[in-house]
């Protein structure tokens, strides 16, 4: 066993570096780099910008020099600690995400919350109940929110809250703890604001869940441990919650590697709607301004957080289900 | 209750009176269990045989009331001594009720085909034989423990002190239906119901799976229902015989009647199926003609009328036989026998 967990870091260990090198290639592919990105801008500004300039651009931030030189120079830097500077923005890359890697995360964790509390007992109850008028009212439910798209009912929520509750809607905080340094009042300010992103965030994630557990528990019910269980005497509640939901749960923990990173790349315009500050917009920033230093860290952190949750849910399945601890090797 | 019933006999354990399961699809009803009726008597081996479908299992079933759902039992009686002399009829129980609770797994144990898959995959053997005992006994978790040790010590199990911790998958076929004997029988019940208990195993684990049953039998006086559709171990196991067909009961009658004096024509038919080592070498074994009508399209009259070599067009087509006694051990369901 401790053979196995050896192997898999060390494999996640290959795979992070793998992802280092893919983030930059992905970077370096589009034409053109930051500087041009840049000139663009400045003309479309009006301002021009000399072709000396540029190249003293290009010199300082060493986009003159070949492919690997650029990434081994980087890899370099974060050995250090040092993920270089955002350009666009004029301060370390680091600084710039880190509030919004913490603020990212609050609400990726308030959905997923939202998505599994409201998902699995409806889940159960669908199976349980299955062909009643509740399983098919939350099967209707469930398919209008797989199918309405996550901005729009981002401007329906927004709008609902604005004219009816006088909500201020959009952003995690209020105006006047935007950008307050962190107090409790700011936290509680926080909390206030989560729900709303939390739901739209969340929706989709809620109509599918509730479809895999509802098939997944309708597999297991049919199983014959159910009739056994039955047949010693246990109450219904008793033997449904122990033994099928038990069984039926265990695929929801390998999908726990990759919430983090789906949450963060998958909302971006749900993100920009509800003008959150979190990582999603500023990757999408970062991309157009062709700012490597910014977009290769995200991209970065995004594959290191899916390789370490992959790793986290491989090691908790193995603790929870015996089939796979003591499986046949 | 219908009048037409043959009357429960005296000192029975389980009496099964024209028992209806159907199940309610949108594509029909099935008519799962039809009219069962039986006996089980206390220390004896009831043995319950006929072909895939015909009811059997959702008979054992009916008795614990665990049919799934859409399946319901529509009439008949069901009536269970309990160690205390009194009776209960089971059908007027709710199924999930405190009532009948307590009398699964206590008065009734059951034993299913699969082993492998009548354990949870992801508890212990240890955590369900435990669950059982305390549930019914209301013993410490040490105490229960203890007593499930017993259990698994009882069935055969080596070093039970270990394998109580093991899960089912670790077992070996044999030894994981051993285990779900011992989970069956931890709380000692009367009535051990055994639905197809060897199908899934090898031929060799099979004989020691009947002889512990056998053992177990004689050392706790328990009665046995014994569920299979092969006849090569009702011979060797049961005191008497039912043999459905479509869920109904064809032909009663105890072993040594059902084997030697068959009366209905498609227990003829079943015993002639049976290869022999004395039937002449070479000769094609005899089948019963046709097919298992499908469960949404049951014949009218007789439902074995179909296949049956003695049919009587214009009766056995048109009327449902009753089951008649036909001598003191014997009942039959059929028009040659009025």
């Amino acid at each position: 066993m401790i053979a196995y967990i050896v192997r898999r870091v060390l494999l996640a260990i290959l795979t992070i570096w793998a992802i280092t090198v893919l983030s930059f290639l992905i970077i370096q592919l589009p034409p053109g780099d930051f500087v041009t990105a840049y000139i663009a801008t400045m003309s479309a500004g009006g301002a021009g910008i000399t072709e000396g300039e540029a190249q003293a651009l290009r010199e300082q931030y060493g986009l003159d020099q070949p492919f690997h030189i650029q990434y081994l120079k980087w890899m370099g830097l974060i050995a250090q600690g040092n993920f270089g500077m955002a350009i666009e923005w004029g301060r370390p890359v680091l600084d710039v995400i880190g509030d919004r890697m913490v603020l990212t995360i609050v609400i990726s964790l308030a959905a997923i919350v939202f998505t599994w509390a409201l998902a699995l007992p409806i889940g159960i109850y669908s199976a349980v109940k299955r062909y009643s008028f509740l399983d098919y009212f939350f099967t209707f439910l469930g398919f209008i929110g797989l199918a309405i798209p996550g901005f729009m009912l981002a401007l329906i929520v927004m709008y609902i809250g604005f004219a009816y509750f006088g909500a201020s809607v959009g952003g995690l905080f209020s105006a006047e703890y935007a950008d307050a340094p962190w107090s409790l009042e700011r936290v509680w300010d926080l909390i206030t604001h989560l729900p709303v992103p939390a739901i739209v965030l969340g929706v989709a994630g809620t109509a599918q869940m509730i479809r895999i557990m509802r098939s997944n528990l309708l597999d297991e019910l049919r199983k014959p441990y159910v009739m056994t269980a039955r047949a010693r005497g246990l109450s219904e509640t008793r033997v449904i919650m122990k033994y099928p939901v038990r069984v039926a749960l265990n695929p929801f923990v390998s999908t726990i590697g990759y919430l983090l990173p789906y949450v963060v790349s998958g909302s971006i315009i749900v993100s920009l709607v509800l003008s959150l500050p979190t990582v999603g917009p500023l990757l999408l920033k970062s991309l157009i301004a062709q700012d490597m230093f910014l977009a290769g860290t995200i991209v970065l952190l995004l594959g290191v957080l899916t390789v370490i949750g992959t790793l986290i849910s491989d090691l908790l399945l193995m603790w929870i289900d015996p089939r796979i601890r003591l499986g046949r090797q | 209750m219908s009048s037409s019933f043959i009357p429960h006999p005296s000192s029975f354990l389980l009496s099964v009176r024209n028992l209806k399961t159907y199940f309610f699809q949108d594509e029909g009803t099935v008519k799962a269990v039809d009219g069962a009726t039986f006996d089980v008597y206390p220390g004896k081996t009831l043995g319950i045989v006929g072909e895939s479908g015909c009811g059997k299992s959702v008979t054992a079933q009916s008795i614990l009331r665990i049919v799934d759902a859409p399946g319901k039992i529509v009439e008949g009686e069901i009536v269970l001594t309990r160690a205390d002399g009194s009776q209960v009829e089971l059908t007027r129980l709710h199924p999930d009720g405190e009532e009948i609770r307590a009398i699964r797994g206590a008065d009734i144990g059951l034993v299913f085909q699969e082993p492998m898959t009548s354990f949870s995959p992801v508890h212990t053997v240890g955590n369900q034989i435990i669950e059982a005992i305390r549930l019914h006994t209301g013993a410490s978790e040490k105490e229960a423990r203890q007593r499930g040790i017993e259990a698994l010590h009882s069935v055969g199990i080596p070093k039970p002190e270990r394998r109580i911790d093991e899960y089912a998958f670790e077992l070996s076929g044999g030894l994981r239906q051993r285990a779900m004997i011992a989970v069956a029988l931890s709380c000692n019940p009367r009535l051990l119901i055994a639905d197809e208990p060897t199908t899934a195993l090898d031929v060799t684990t099979q004989a020691q799976i009947l002889d512990l049953l056998r053992d177990l039998q004689q050392q706790r006086g328990m009665a046995i229902m014994l569920i299979t559709h092969n006849l090569g171990v009702i011979a060797e196991m049961a005191d008497e015989v039912v043999v459905m067909y479509l869920g109904r009961v064809v032909e009663e009658g105890s072993v040594d009647d059902i084997f030697h004096a068959p009366k209905h024509p498609y227990t003829k038919a079943l015993l002639s199926s049976i290869p022999s080592i004395e039937s002449t070498p070479r000769i094609k074994l005899p089948t019963i003609t046709g097919s298992i009508p499908h469960p949404y399209n049951r014949p009218s009259g007789c439902p074995f009328y179909p296949r049956c070599e003695s049919y009587i067009q214009g009766t056995c087509d048109a009327q449902e036989p009753a089951l008649i006694a036909v001598n003191e051990r014997q009942k039959v369901s059929c028009f040659l026998y009025k």
